[in-house]
């Protein structure tokens, strides 16, 4: 295996590693530009058009409820899906198969559908406010990549250390918290991370569920783009990229990138 | 103690599993149920909807376009994705850390974002079209944006990191072993490739193709920024027929279509995908 890949490879990869940069590139050049049109190489810097950002009510407004519905969204993925992932781990021989199917579900459904289906039972037919639909389409849409990732961390973890300690006269649901949880520690910041970044890009659930007043960045973004064609989108974009990079910078520190790419 | 604890093992089970379970009926099975469901309690008939879906010329285009948007964006993400992989995988340690932090960052970054770069790359004013006329390769701007071409390059944009990481993932998975025996037996690299590498590999290349095929066949961003109107597709006519023409029994139809097929694909490929695994025991 140690073998060099054949030159005319090495090309083809180097070609598609430039293709997955330069757009990014480029939007960081659009975003940094000092003219009021979209333009790459930038003609000019300033950083006014991320002012502008500011300065536009409805990004403001959208930023906030997005990182709300985030956060929210992935803490209540957490409250139940990290009982759900231990049940089905250790209580493996007694429940059913398709448990464990069932909350891979959301992933299998078209995102689109299952935003559409929200408004027509919530929204439309029982008149749930729009933040809250928003809420529960959020925490669904996350909530298989939470159940995932911490049952990979769980399907290692040595469950005979955790049953030493009941024995050892320690109630099931303290020796949960100081002894399970803290072995998956790693796992829970990753679903977290992971959650979080998915519900803050998400289009196709939010698509449906936004309201009068109510909206989230991306679908704020798409709107913008189609009436306006200025480097404000390009800066706002350039935000979301320094976010993600952040939290990757995080993940980096704790855990390892590796973890993401499994 | 430890007794009590044990004999109520299946029931603190689904305890512990309820709530999950009781969302992902009631706010995904159940509403999703009754979308497809109502398209069969047409006044009209049982089948009228689906029967005014294909009986209109429009229509029936926007699927088959979708389908050949997704099956073109798969196959091509399948064969970039895999010789990338192939060389992602033999890089020296700490390139190849690299090379997966930079698949992993686009696949971070938000698909709006993702869409709106080619925006600024193929627009009549765009990069794209900027150079060539200084180049003078043409003398007036191309019209790329709103071409099945435009959707396709921002859907392979999209899909390819997913592909190259799956792969990587795939292809460590193979014992290397295994392909040292075939070429210490005297196989050409060549051959070890097509008649060793590629059948073992045959399964993660299934499952990242549906992964990518789902994922383009429902699209909604992409295609809505760099096909507009021109290159609609299900997703979009969906969004088109509920939020604009409230049109709701045409829009649950095309939720019903997009939902069937789907779960069709990925559940007929996983099955030949682990049918033909030639590692499966």
């Amino acid at each position: 295996m140690s073998d060099r890949p054949h030159p005319i490879l090495i090309g083809v990869a180097a070609l598609v590693y430039f293709f997955l940069m330069v757009p990014l590139v480029i939007v960081v050049g659009a975003a940094l530009s000092d003219t009021t049109y979209l333009t790459f190489p930038p003609q000019g810097l300033s950083l006014r058009w991320f002012e502008n950002i500011f300065a536009i009510s409805a990004f403001r407004r959208t930023i906030v409820t997005s990182l709300q519905i985030a956060f929210l969204g992935t803490l209540i993925a957490l409250l139940i899906g990290i009982p759900a992932a231990y049940a089905l781990n250790r209580f493996r021989v007694e429940l059913p198969r398709w448990l464990g199917t069932l909350f891979v579900l959301p992933i299998l459904v078209p995102e689109i559908v299952f935003g559409f289906a929200l408004l027509k039972s919530l929204t439309v037919g029982a008149g749930v406010p729009v933040f809250v639909a928003l809420l529960i389409g959020h925490t669904l849409l996350v909530l298989p990549y939470v159940v995932r990732v911490i049952s990979a961390s769980l399907a290692s973890f040595d469950f005979s250390i955790e049953e030493a300690a009941i024995s050892l006269g320690s109630a099931p649901v303290k020796t949960f918290f100081t002894i399970v949880l803290p072995n998956v520690r790693a796992g829970v910041i990753a679903a977290f991370i992971l959650a979080f970044i998915t519900s803050l890009n998400d289009v196709s659930v939010s698509l449906f569920l936004t309201g009068p007043g109510i909206s989230t960045l991306p679908i704020q973004i798409l709107a913008h783009v189609e009436q306006f064609f200025d480097p404000t989108v390009a800066s706002v974009s350039v935000l979301l990229m320094f976010l993600t990079v952040a939290v990757m910078a995080v993940v980096e520190r704790t855990l390892g990138l590796t973890f993401l790419a499994k | 103690m430890t007794r009590r604890f044990w004999r109520r093992n299946g029931a603190t089970g689904w305890a512990l599993t309820a709530p999950a379970t009781l969302a992902v009926i009631g706010f995904l099975l159940v509403p999703i149920g009754a979308v497809i469901a109502g398209t069969f309690m047409d006044p009209r008939g049982v089948f009228a909807p689906y029967m005014s879906y294909f009986n209109s010329g429009f229509r029936t285009t926007v699927l088959f376009r979708t389908l050949q948007i997704a099956a073109l964006t798969t196959v091509i993400s399948l064969i970039f994705g895999f010789m990338t992989a192939y060389v992602v995988l033999r890089a020296p340690g700490k390139l190849k850390s690299l090379l997966i932090v930079a698949a992993v960052f686009p696949l971070l970054t938000g698909v709006v974002v993702r869409a709106f770069a080619w925006l600024i790359i193929l627009g009549r004013n765009g990069i794209l079209n900027q150079t060539l006329l200084a180049l003078g390769i043409t003398s007036e701007p191309l019209e790329m944006l709103y071409t099945q071409g435009a959707v396709i390059i921002g859907m392979v944009y999209l899909f390819v990191p997913l592909m190259v990481l799956s792969l990587v993932g795939v292809l460590e998975n193979i014992p290397k072993d295994v392909l040292q025996a075939s070429s210490s037996l005297g196989a050409s690299p060549l051959a070890t490739f097509w008649q060793v590498l590629l059948p073992l590999a045959v399964p993660g290349l299934i499952v990242g193709a549906v992964l990518v095929f789902t994922g383009s066949f429902t699209a909604y961003a992409t295609p809505q920024l760099l096909g507009g109107e021109r290159q609609t597709v299900l997703a979009t006519l969906l969004h088109q027929r509920a939020m604009v023409s409230f049109d709701w029994v045409g829009a649950s139809t095309i939720a019903a279509i997009m939902t069937v097929i789907t779960i069709t694909i990925v559940l007929a490929m996983s099955h030949i995908a682990r049918r033909i695994n030639p590692m499966a025991t």
